[in-house]
This record gives C-alpha cells, sequence and structure tokens, in this order.
C-alpha cells in the first residue's frame, strides 16, 4: 500500500520504519528537513518538506493515489486540516492523531464529520492501558480481542505461582477458570508452550481467558488479586489527566502530584474527586508525606524518562508489593530498562504505532486475505491475530488436536456466533467462526498458513 | 556486512560472465578462460558470503565502502579473462581495459581492436551496460540487500550526481524502474540498428557502448565505417542515454510538464545545440557541405559531452577553436542520475547559481537568497558539497597530470588524457585523439589513469573514503 506520513516525530518515526518494514511504500512528510535527512538515512522511505496540510505538498507527496494518510504533527488542528485536504484530493483513508483533552469528547462526530477513517489519541490508549493494568496488579499486560469478549493476559510466574515447575497440561487442566497459555518468555527468548512445556519461576507468561475469569485465575494461581485502591499519579499531563479522570469515575482512590502550578489548578477544577497536591513528584519528602506507604500502586508520568525510572525504583523499594507503572518514551535503551526491576512499563509510541499498524493490516488484509484485528504482544515479538474462517478453509470440520500445525503457532479462541471459548483438542473449526491465532511468525496473511506442508 | 555484500557481488559477476561465454561457444572460440574466471570469482564470493552478517543495516561509511571496493573487486576479477587469453598479455593492462569498460570511459590500450576474439569484444561491451547504471544497483534490484535506509547509502554512494533522489518510496522498486527503462531502451536502440543492416553482434556491442556512454567499438575506426542511418541512430541514443533517467520516469508517468520543466535537461540540451552551431561554423570549410559539417559536429559533441566517446572522424584535427570547445563539453560533462560521466551539468547549474548568489551578497551584505532548481530549494550542503567537489576535482586533475606528465608525452596528450580519464569519455587529443590509443604510457601512469576512472565514475568521494582516516580507524574499531 501507498501511505503518506505526515510529522516525523517519536511516533511518526516508529509508524513510518515498521510500515516501511512490512513492505509498504511509505512517503514522509515533515517540515524540518534535518529531520527527514536524519530519517532517509535509516529508513527505506521517500520524504516531501514541506507543510503536510498544504495542497501543494500533500499533491508532491502523491496523495491522490495513496491509500492511507497518517498525520501525526504535533498540532491536532494541523493533523485534521492534514486529513481533510486528503480525503478531498483523493486519499483512500486517513488517520489523524488528535490528542487535545476538549476534542476527545467529540472524537465520533469530528470522524463522521470529516470522513476519517480512525481517529487516535495516543494519551488517551496509554491511560487505558494502565487502567487495565491497574485493575489486575499481577497483570503485566492486557489486550481485548472479539470486540472485548476474550483476553490476552501477559504476567511474571513469581515463585509462589502454582503454575511453576509443571507441564502446561497439567497445571492448567486443574483450574476452574478457563485459560490457554499461548506464549512464553524466557530470558529473551519466546516460544509457544504446548502440553508437554513447562513453566518455570519467572517466566513471562500469555494467557488467552475471558475478561470475567481474570480475577478468579489469579486467586487459582496464588497470585495477588488486591486490586488497587489508593494510586498516586506523578504528572498530571495528559496521560495522568486521562487515567485520574477514569479512576474517579471508578470511584478509585486518585492521588495527583503537579509540578506546574496552573495545570494543578485545572485539574483541580476538572477532576474534583481526585486529590491534586502541587509540587514536585521527585521530592523523597513530598511523596512520603502524602502516603506513599499507603499506596497500592504509583503511575510515574512524568516527561522525563528517567526521573519515571527512578520513581518507580524508589516506590519499590519503599513499598515492596507496590505495583508500579512508568512511562518510556525512549525505547534505544529497552534492555536496560527491562532489566531492571519496575513492574509494568508504558511505550505511548508503541501503543500508538500498533493500533495504526492493526488498521492498516486490517486494510491491506480486506484486499487479499482475512485477517481482522492484530495485535502484538510481548514486545512485540509474539503476533495474535483474529482469522475469519471461511468456506474454503482446509481446517474446517477436522478436530484440532488432529491439525498438523506450525510448531510456533497455537489456535488461542474460537468466536462462534457471538459465543466465545477457549478450543480443547476435540473441538473442530466451523465457516463463520473467528479464531484467534498467536504466533511467533511475523506477517501471516491467511489462516490456512498454519498448517505445515 | 561489507564482505558479505561484496561477496554477493562477485557471485552476480560470474553470473554476468555467463552471457560472454555463451557468445564464445556460439563463435566456437576456447571459452576455458572464461569458465576459469567464473569459477574463481563465484567461488571468492561464495567464500565471503559465508561471513553472514548477524546485522543487516549499511551505515554512509559502509556504503562508500562497498561501493568502492565492489568496483575495484569485479575490476580485478573481471580482467582476468583478457590475462587468461593472452589476448592482453599484461594483467595491468587488462585491468586498465575492464576498468575503462565498467566506468564506461571507453579508453583502450588496444592498437588493433579487430584482433580480439568475439567473445572478448562483447565482455568489452558488456562491461559497459554493467557499469552504465551501477553493479550495485543491479543487485538491488534483484536481491534484498540491507535494511531500511542501508539501500540508500549504495545508492548514494554509486550513482551519479549531487543528490539521489529515489522515484518511489522503496530503493529496490527505483532501481528496478531505472534498470527498466535502461533495458527498454537498450532494446529499442539494438532493433533499430539491426533494422539499418548491422549484424547482430555489432548492433548489441555497440548498444551497450552507447547505453552506458563507454565507447568501446568493435572496429579500429570506431563509428567511422558505418552508414549515416547508423551514425544518426547512436548519435541520437548517445543523447537520450546522457538525460537524467527521472526524465523518462516522469514522461511515463504523464506527467509531461514537470518533465520539460526539468532545467537540467533544458541546460543539457542548450549547451549542446550551442556548441553543435559553433563547431559546425567553424570546420564547414572541411567538410563537403554544410550539413555534413553539422552532422559531423553533432556526433562528435554528443559523443564527448555525454562521455561516449564514439567517433566518426578525427576531431583532433579540427581547428583550434573547435578543439577547444570539445575540451570544454567534455568537462561539463552529461546529466546527474544518466548513465554518463563528467562533471554534471546539475553541478555546473549549481556552482554558477551559487557564483551568482555570492556576488549578490558582496553587492547587498545583508541579502538572503536560496539556491534553487526546479522550483526546489538546494540545501546549503548540497551547496557547500557541491564546492568542494569541484575544488578536489580540480586537485585531483592537476595531482594526475603532475604524475602522467613524468611520461615523455606533450602536454595536450597529458592534459586531455587526465581529462578522458577522469571523465569517462575515453579519447582526449593529441595522441590519446580518437585514432589513438593509451598503450605509450608507462605502467605507473596507466595505473594514475585507471584510479582517474574509478574516481571519475564513483563521483569522487566513495574511492576517497577509502583512503580517509575516518574510514580506516572505523574498520579496526571492528
Amino acid at each position: 500500500m501507498k501511505i503518506i506520513v505526515v510529522g516525523i516525530g517519536k511516533v511518526g518515526y516508529t509508524v513510518a520504519d515498521q510500515l516501511s518494514n512490512e513492505g509498504h511504500d511509505v512517503v514522509i512528510v515533515d517540515t524540518n528537513e534535518k529531520v527527514l535527512n536524519a530519517v532517509l538515512n535509516s529508513l527505506d522511505v521517500i520524504a516531501v518538506s514541506g507543510n503536510g496540510a498544504s495542497r501543494r505538498v500533500l499533491s508532491e507527496a502523491g496523495v491522490e493515489d495513496s491509500d492511507l494518510v497518517i498525520a501525526l504533527t504535533g498540532s491536532d488542528e494541523i493533523n485534521l486540516l492534514c486529513c481533510l485536504l486528503a480525503t478531498k484530493l483523493g486519499a483512500n483513508g486517513t488517520i489523524a492523531r488528535v490528542r487535545n483533552h476538549e476534542y476527545n469528547e467529540d472524537v465520533s462526530l469530528i470522524k463522521d464529520s470529516l470522513g476519517l477513517s480512525m481517529v487516535i489519541n495516543p494519551e488517551k490508549e496509554a491511560a487505558d492501558e494502565i487502567l487495565r493494568i491497574l485493575k489486575f496488579p499481577s497483570a503485566k499486560n492486557i489486550d481485548t480481542f472479539a470486540k472485548g469478549k476474550i483476553n490476552i493476559v501477559s504476567f511474571t510466574a513469581t515463585c509462589n505461582c502454582t503454575l511453576c515447575g509443571k507441564a502446561v497440561k497439567d497445571s492448567f487442566s486443574g483450574l476452574k477458570a478457563r485459560a490457554l497459555a499461548c506464549a512464553v518468555e524466557r530470558e529473551n527468548k519466546i516460544f509457544i508452550p504446548f502440553g508437554d512445556s513447562v513453566i518455570e519461576e519467572n517466566d513471562v507468561v500469555a494467557v488467552l481467558i475471558a475478561p470475567n475469569e481474570i480475577a478468579s485465575f489469579f486467586k487459582e494461581i496464588g497470585l495477588p488479586v488486591n486490586t488497587v485502591k489508593r494510586t498516586m499519579i506523578i504528572g498530571g499531563g495528559r496521560i495522568g489527566h486521562y487515567l485520574a479522570t477514569e479512576m474517579c469515575r471508578l470511584n478509585m482512590d486518585t492521588t495527583i502530584v503537579e509540578n506546574n502550578p496552573q495545570t494543578a489548578e485545572n485539574l483541580s477544577y476538572l477532576l474534583p474527586k481526585a486529590n491534586i497536591i502541587c509540587g514536585d513528584g521527585t521530592n523523597r519528602a513530598l511523596l512520603m508525606e502524602e502516603g506513599l506507604k499507603e499506596a497500592s500502586a504509583i503511575c510515574c508520568l512524568t516527561g522525563f524518562d528517567e526521573e519515571n525510572l527512578i520513581l518507580s525504583l524508589f516506590a519499590k523499594k519503599v513499598v515492596p508489593n507496590i505495583k508500579t507503572i512508568a512511562k518510556i518514551n525512549r525505547t534505544a535503551f529497552n534492555e536496560v530498562v527491562k532489566s531492571l526491576d519496575i513492574g509494568s512499563v508504558i511505550y505511548p509510541k508503541f501503543i500508538t504505532a500498533s493500533q495504526i499498524l492493526q488498521h492498516v493490516r486490517a486494510k491491506k488484509n480486506n484486499i487479499g486475505s482475512n485477517v481482522e484485528t492484530l495485535y502484538k504482544i510481548i514486545d512485540n515479538k509474539v503476533e495474535a491475530l483474529e482469522f475469519h474462517v471461511g468456506d474454503e478453509s482446509e481446517l474446517v470440520n477436522t478436530s484440532l488436536e488432529d491439525l498438523l500445525l506450525h510448531n510456533n503457532v497455537i489456535i488461542g479462541s474460537i468466536n462462534r456466533k457471538g459465543n466465545v471459548f477457549i478450543p480443547r483438542g476435540k473441538d473442530t473449526l466451523q465457516v463463520g467462526d473467528s479464531v484467534v491465532v498467536v504466533t511467533t511468525i511475523q506477517g501471516l496473511s491467511d489462516l490456512d498458513d498454519i498448517i505445515k506442508d | 556486512m561489507i564482505t558479505y555484500v561484496l561477496g554477493i557481488l562477485l557471485m552476480t559477476e560470474g553470473a554476468l560472465l555467463l552471457l560472454p561465454t555463451v557468445i564464445g561457444l556460439y563463435y566456437k572460440e576456447n571459452v576455458t578462460p572464461f569458465l576459469i574466471t567464473i569459477g574463481t570469482t563465484v567461488l571468492s564470493g561464495f567464500v565471503m558470503t559465508r561471513f553472514k552478517p548477524q546485522d543487516k543495516t549499511i551505515v554512509s561509511m559502509d556504503g562508500f565502502a562497498i561501493v568502492s571496493l565492489g568496483w575495484i573487486l569485479i575490476s580485478l576479477f573481471g580482467a582476468l579473462p583478457f590475462f587468461l587469453s593472452k589476448e592482453i598479455p599484461s594483467y595491468l593492462d587488462a585491468v586498465f581495459e575492464v576498468v575503462s569498460g565498467f566506468t564506461t570511459t571507453g579508453s583502450s590500450i588496444l592498437t588493433d581492436v579487430e584482433a580480439l576474439s568475439k567473445e572478448m569484444l562483447f565482455w568489452r561491451s558488456f562491461t559497459h551496460w554493467i557499469g552504465g547504471m551501477g553493479a550495485l544497483a543491479f543487485i538491488m534490484a534483484i536481491l534484498p540487500l540491507a535494511k531500511g535506509g542501508g539501500n540508500l547509502q549504495l545508492m548514494r554512494a554509486e550513482s551519479p550526481g549531487p543528490d539521489v533522489e529515489k522515484l518511489v518510496p522503496k530503493s529496490k522498486s527505483t532501481a528496478r524502474i531505472l534498470y527498466g527503462i535502461y533495458v527498454i531502451m537498450t532494446v529499442v536502440e539494438i532493433l533499430l540498428l539491426r533494422c539499418g543492416g548491422l549484424s547482430f553482434f555489432e548492433s548489441v556491442t555497440l548498444s551497450f557502448g552507447t547505453a552506458g556512454t563507454g565507447g568501446f567499438g568493435v572496429r579500429n575506426s570506431s563509428i567511422a565505417e558505418y552508414s549515416l542511418y547508423t551514425q544518426i541512430i547512436i548519435g541520437i541514443f548517445m543523447t537520450l542515454f546522457g538525460i537524467n533517467f527521472n526524465f523518462y520516469f516522469l514522461l511515463f508517468c504523464g506527467k509531461l510538464k514537470s518533465a520539460f520543466k526539468n532545467i537540467e535537461v533544458k541546460s543539457y540540451l542548450g549547451i549542446m545545440v550551442t556548441a553543435v552551431l559553433l563547431i559546425a561554423l567553424n570546420i564547414s570549410h572541411m567538410f563537403g557541405s554544410f550539413f555534413e559539417a553539422l552532422h559531423q559536429a553533432a556526433f562528435q559533441v554528443s559523443s564527448v559531452m555525454t562521455t561516449t566517446g564514439y567517433a566518426t572522424t578525427d576531431f583532433d584535427k579540427w581547428p583550434e577553436f573547435s578543439r577547444t570547445l570539445m575540451l570544454i563539453v567534455m568537462c561539463v560533462g552529461a546529466c546527474a542520475g544518466s548513465t554518463g560521466g563528467g562533471f554534471k551539468v546539475s553541478r555546473v547549474i549549481i556552482l554558477a547559481k551559487s557564483a551568482k548568489r555570492e556576488l549578490k551578497r558582496l553587492a547587498h551584505p545583508r541579502s538572503v537568497s536560496v539556491i534553487t532548481m526546479d522550483g526546489k530549494r538546494i540545501s546549503d550542503e548540497v551547496v557547500t558539497g557541491t564546492n568542494v567537489f569541484f575544488f578536489i576535482y580540480v586537485v585531483i586533475f592537476i595531482v594526475s597530470l603532475l604524475i602522467v606528465s613524468t611520461d615523455k608525452q606533450d602536454m595536450v596528450t597529458n592534459i586531455t588524457g587526465v581529462i578522458a580519464t577522469l571523465n569517462n569519455i575515453g579519447p582526449g587529443l593529441g595522441k590519446v585523439g580518437p585514432t589513438g590509443n593509451f598503450s605509450l604510457f608507462s605502467w605507473y601512469s596507466k595505473v594514475v589513469f585507471i584510479f582517474d576512472m574509478l574516481l571519475g565514475r564513483l563521483e569522487i568521494f566513495p574511492f576517497l573514503m577509502l583512503f580517509a582516516p575516518t574510514l580506516s580507524g572505523h574498520k579496526k574499531v571492528r
């Protein structure tokens, strides 16, 4: 597909990189020529310099025959104008990043009236992600499939987890909650577990599970389930604001520490239920005074990666079983971050990029194959894809245990007429089902590709 | 990564060597030299590709190193058939001939071209064709070489011109489109020449020589013996291959307006027409009719300006004014992004514009002005780069001239010899004129010429990088 990415910041670069690697023809547009030149040295794309909301620049980038225009500049208004123009000039689809809190309420109106294919709000997405993690503190990540009817939950198997040291088929069949282990990460290596695979201590395990069973599942395997009660949010930026809004709605006890008096005042006006503290979040005395010791979770969302890391480490030191979430913008030193014991880490640009990628995949597959949704889980190393089972599929009516699948593929769940369940060996696929396939193979495009030739 | 890509390059060369082998078999000639060469080339390439890199990225320094080392390697291996078959007894001479082929220069050390066997003649012309568009671009068009921007680093180092512009987002598709245009134009020329009554072998070899703007002929008299029709076809195609290939891409896409707005193409044709008219007036007394003079002037000018180097007459015997004009268009060269060599019309335009800007700045010290080309702004880096290029170009010219002058040749021969090799033209004036050749120089002058040809083809910088302290330091760290 021919895709134009307008605005090459952190997110724009990640998106352009991943799209280009997937084989799309990417044109990047930015006003800063220095940035463009730097990107040209590392990505296989072409660049057009200029304002992406001007007709001349868009035409030069070839908007007339483009399949998708993604506007990711720093300004919501430019993004919207760019998408509006692009649609009028003949682009096949448009995605705009809109991050202003005030526009967020009218997103669907904006989307429909401007004819956008998708509106993306990285901060909102990041806040939603954090909230999911907070609701289930043992979980590292939670992704939703099949319109929220099935989740992929990843967690670390700690020493008191009953799964450790047992083969998957033994430990999981004894559980009341119906869950399926679909990926295991051990020392940076990822594999798809089968019946005989043994889960060891400190593995990161990803399981497919229905959302209402998550709590009971964790209880059964011996991981803490106490939902977060008191939460501290350091940094009242956009993510903090979205997060606090949701938490207040859920009646959770929320404290926001924000340095800028004006922002703090504004937050207190918008979030009457939250406890707003104006002060430096990296001040030890302040944190203690505001009850870090009593908090069950801390979200470090300042603008500095270093501060977020240090704060998380510090919180873990002071309150050993606190749930910490750190926002990290730069991914260049990923390995270092991972080697630290800091609980969950949120990469807003990855969240955004993977959502855009998912949209692009789906759009592309509408033409060629039948992937419905795609998620990248466990540091983007594993893909979970949702397929629709078509009439001509070779997999229909054979029981799953008789199918000769590739070694690194697992069929995770089946959605049959709105009824979602996790299949066992005796189950078969029917025409009209949609299935979730978890795999380490990148770029699967058809359900039949999962069988061994 | 460098070793790996070079290995692939050698294996590709081995594959390309199959073509002259087939020709040899067809004409029932001894193909053992080719078979031996293919064997050694593919084997060395195979061994080198065993060093499979984990990290498939190419930084710009790697790009320069791959391109310059690659060109040296394919030349050293490509010279083997000539040497092994004893058709060119000295290895240095064989290397000279092949470098002259790959760099599309067309200078020769052979006194009697017709004495070569058909397979060798074919290989000579075929090197022009490969070198014209670039050997690495060829690989890039078929294989996924590097990840991300790495391909651009290679393209940037190999393709001629002050700045590289991809036609489409993917380097691979860009390389494919360029090769597509190249192949189509070559085939059209072959067909047209075939219609003019040339043998298939001659049509193909001459077309290769034209397409790469090389200039190796298959007869001692270059093109002079052929019919008027053949000469006109070759003349037209030389001019066409000297035009920026982006122009054809735009034509192909139906963007006629922006294609014909291209200032470089316009200047290129403008300079050419002016030179042709002036020379035709100047030499009209030497030929029977003005048309004859015009034809000779047009062929010769397009030949040296595109840096091809075919000749239909000995322009060394022309009056001084015409010879000087020829020398000037030799230095200007063809368009950037074409298969031609030389200083490149676009660089001349940039230099002229920056000179104008500096003059304006002297008069109005606070004036701000941006250099543009085709309505697009030329960044200061490109302008500075062009100025530096010009300076180094002159320095290399002077140094080469100084070394060559220790040989016992006259000044005109030395100067034009260096110009002809550095600009990848082929023939110069004096003893290296259209009827002469480079065999009279000593071995070290030939080495200098070989370096000049490579420097000229790879646009100086990649080759200089090889000797620059930054790069060697970088290698040691590895």
